[in-house]
């Protein structure tokens, strides 16, 4: 859990371009508000595809499902759940 | 003025208006590079301009298909005056699907309906390279009001228009991304011209740039952020109606492509004269450009009501493809619609000429360039899983 958290926090930190420092954002902070492009939420999803070693289905494709960093966790854990 | 017309009855108006109005207008619109007046204040007093605000808010309730339907036709005599319809019902949609929660904005809806308001769209400025998702400039609240200022490299009609729809950041310390849409009202705003319009084709949407200073009240911001209204609203709205409209003017280019043939062909019965063979290409192109049209349409009005479909990566990639494919085929056809009728074509001033047609449609691959949608495309495709 706290492994999958630190693996997003360190994804945003080097594909998401926020303006903001990783570490001050909240596990509801809006990250679409922080300064997330579309253009580097797409980076941000094929370095977490990559990591977790799992494919984002299209229902998650969509502005919700990256709009925090909880939001985020929730679908990976899913898919990793999924995968098991 | 309060009865409630028949959806049909829209389309027939425009038909009236486009060709009876706008049509016989659009060369002079074309040569002195001016504001279709006349076709503008024909729909305005056919109750056009309100015709996508909901029923209870005193509008006639069309649909996106209707607007659609109205687009095309005015394609076929105007393209200036079809693009400034566009343009206005982009704005109006915007307003009617993401402002209806709000007494301002239901107000607001209830003016056009009943003034018939002409809405432009400011969301292009300088130093932001054309991006809709990127602002500087910042809306900043001083006690009760809200100020925002704004260079822009161009707002179609701004001058003749009763508001603009401008983008802008959340706030001073907002992220370029972070953008919400402003309404701003004539009486709002002072509107500096910094650029004039002297362009190829589309001639008669005016489309100035200007240094925009507006004071507003922060009712005048919509709710929603601008990041959803675009995705949900703006975008599919504009590929849709821009392709409905540049389907219009690609079909006036066939059909006086296809007179052209017909004549010739009278005068030498037995043999197919010589730009038949480009016609028939023409008029294949044409289908495809139609059909292209209609699926785009018709995936944008099964989705329209539910904001879930409407964000998903395969619909955004479907919107951008169609109106790069209508952006490339409209001056693809009308160059065969022009080499079918040859110098007859060529010249101005004839039954067949299309000199008008093709200048308006190369405008088509430049607004919202075509290689920043497939540019888009490319990217989003990286993690579409397809349907």
């Amino acid at each position: 859990m706290g492994d999958i958290t630190d693996a997003i926090r360190c994804a945003l930190h080097d594909h998401a371009r926020l303006a903001v420092n990783i570490a001050d954002l909240g596990e509801e902070s809006d990250l679409y508000r922080a300064g997330l492009s579309s253009h580097a939420s797409v980076s941000l999803m094929l370095a977490l595809e990559e990591r977790f070693d799992i494919e984002f289905p299209e229902r998650m494709l969509r502005r919700g499902a990256f709009a925090s960093i909880a939001a985020i966790r929730a679908n990976v854990r899913e898919l990793i759940g999924a995968d098991a | 003025m309060t009865q409630v017309l028949a959806t049909d009855d829209i389309v027939a108006t425009a038909q009236a208006i486009g060709t009876g109005i706008a049509g016989p207008a659009a060369d002079a619109v074309d040569s002195e590079g001016r504001f279709p007046r006349e076709a503008i204040d024909a729909l305005r007093d056919a109750r056009m301009l309100g015709a996508f605000v909901p029923h209870e808010l005193g509008g006639r309730g069309a649909s996106i298909s209707d607007l659609a339907a109205v687009c095309e036709t005015l394609g076929r005599s105007c393209a200036s005056t079809a693009m400034i319809y566009a343009m206005h019902q982009i704005q109006v949609a915007c307003l009617v699907h993401h402002g209806h929660g709000s007494a301002f904005f239901r107000d607001y809806l209830a003016g056009i309906a009943r003034h018939e308001w002409l809405l432009a769209s400011g969301t292009s400025e300088v130093g932001t390279g054309g991006e809709l998702r990127r602002s500087l400039c910042a809306v900043v609240y001083e006690g009760a009001s809200l100020r925002v200022g704004k260079r822009t490299p161009v707002i179609s009609y701004g001058e003749e228009a009763d508001a603009v729809l401008l983008t802008a950041r959340r706030g001073p310390a907002a992220a370029p991304s972070d953008q919400v849409l402003v309404l701003l009202t004539k009486g709002d705003m002072c509107l500096t011209r910094t650029g004039e319009w002297d362009a190829l084709g589309m001639r008669g949407t005016r489309s100035l740039g200007f240094s925009l200073d507006a004071v507003a009240s922060p009712e005048q911001v919509l709710p929603d952020p601008f990041a959803d209204i675009a995705t949900r609203t703006m975008i599919p709205m504009s590929h849709v109606l821009w392709s409905s409209l540049w389907l219009g003017l690609a079909s006036d280019a066939v059909a006086r492509a296809h007179a052209f043939i017909r004549s010739a062909a009278r005068q030498t019965p037995g043999s197919a004269p010589p730009g038949a063979l480009r016609l028939a290409e023409a008029v294949a192109d044409l289908a495809s450009l139609r059909a292209t049209v209609q699926g785009g349409l018709a995936d944008f009005e099964r989705r329209a009501h539910d904001p879930g479909a409407l964000d998903d990566l395969g619909f955004a990639i479907g919107m951008n493809s169609l109106k790069s494919t209508a952006a490339r085929l409209a001056p693809h056809i009308v160059a065969q619609a022009l080499a079918t009728c040859g110098i007859s074509g060529y010249r101005n001033g004839t039954p067949y000429s299309v000199g008008r047609h093709l200048r308006d449609a190369y405008s088509a691959a430049l607004m919202v360039n075509n290689d920043r949608l497939l540019a888009a495309n490319a990217h989003l495709l990286l993690v579409h899983k397809g349907d």
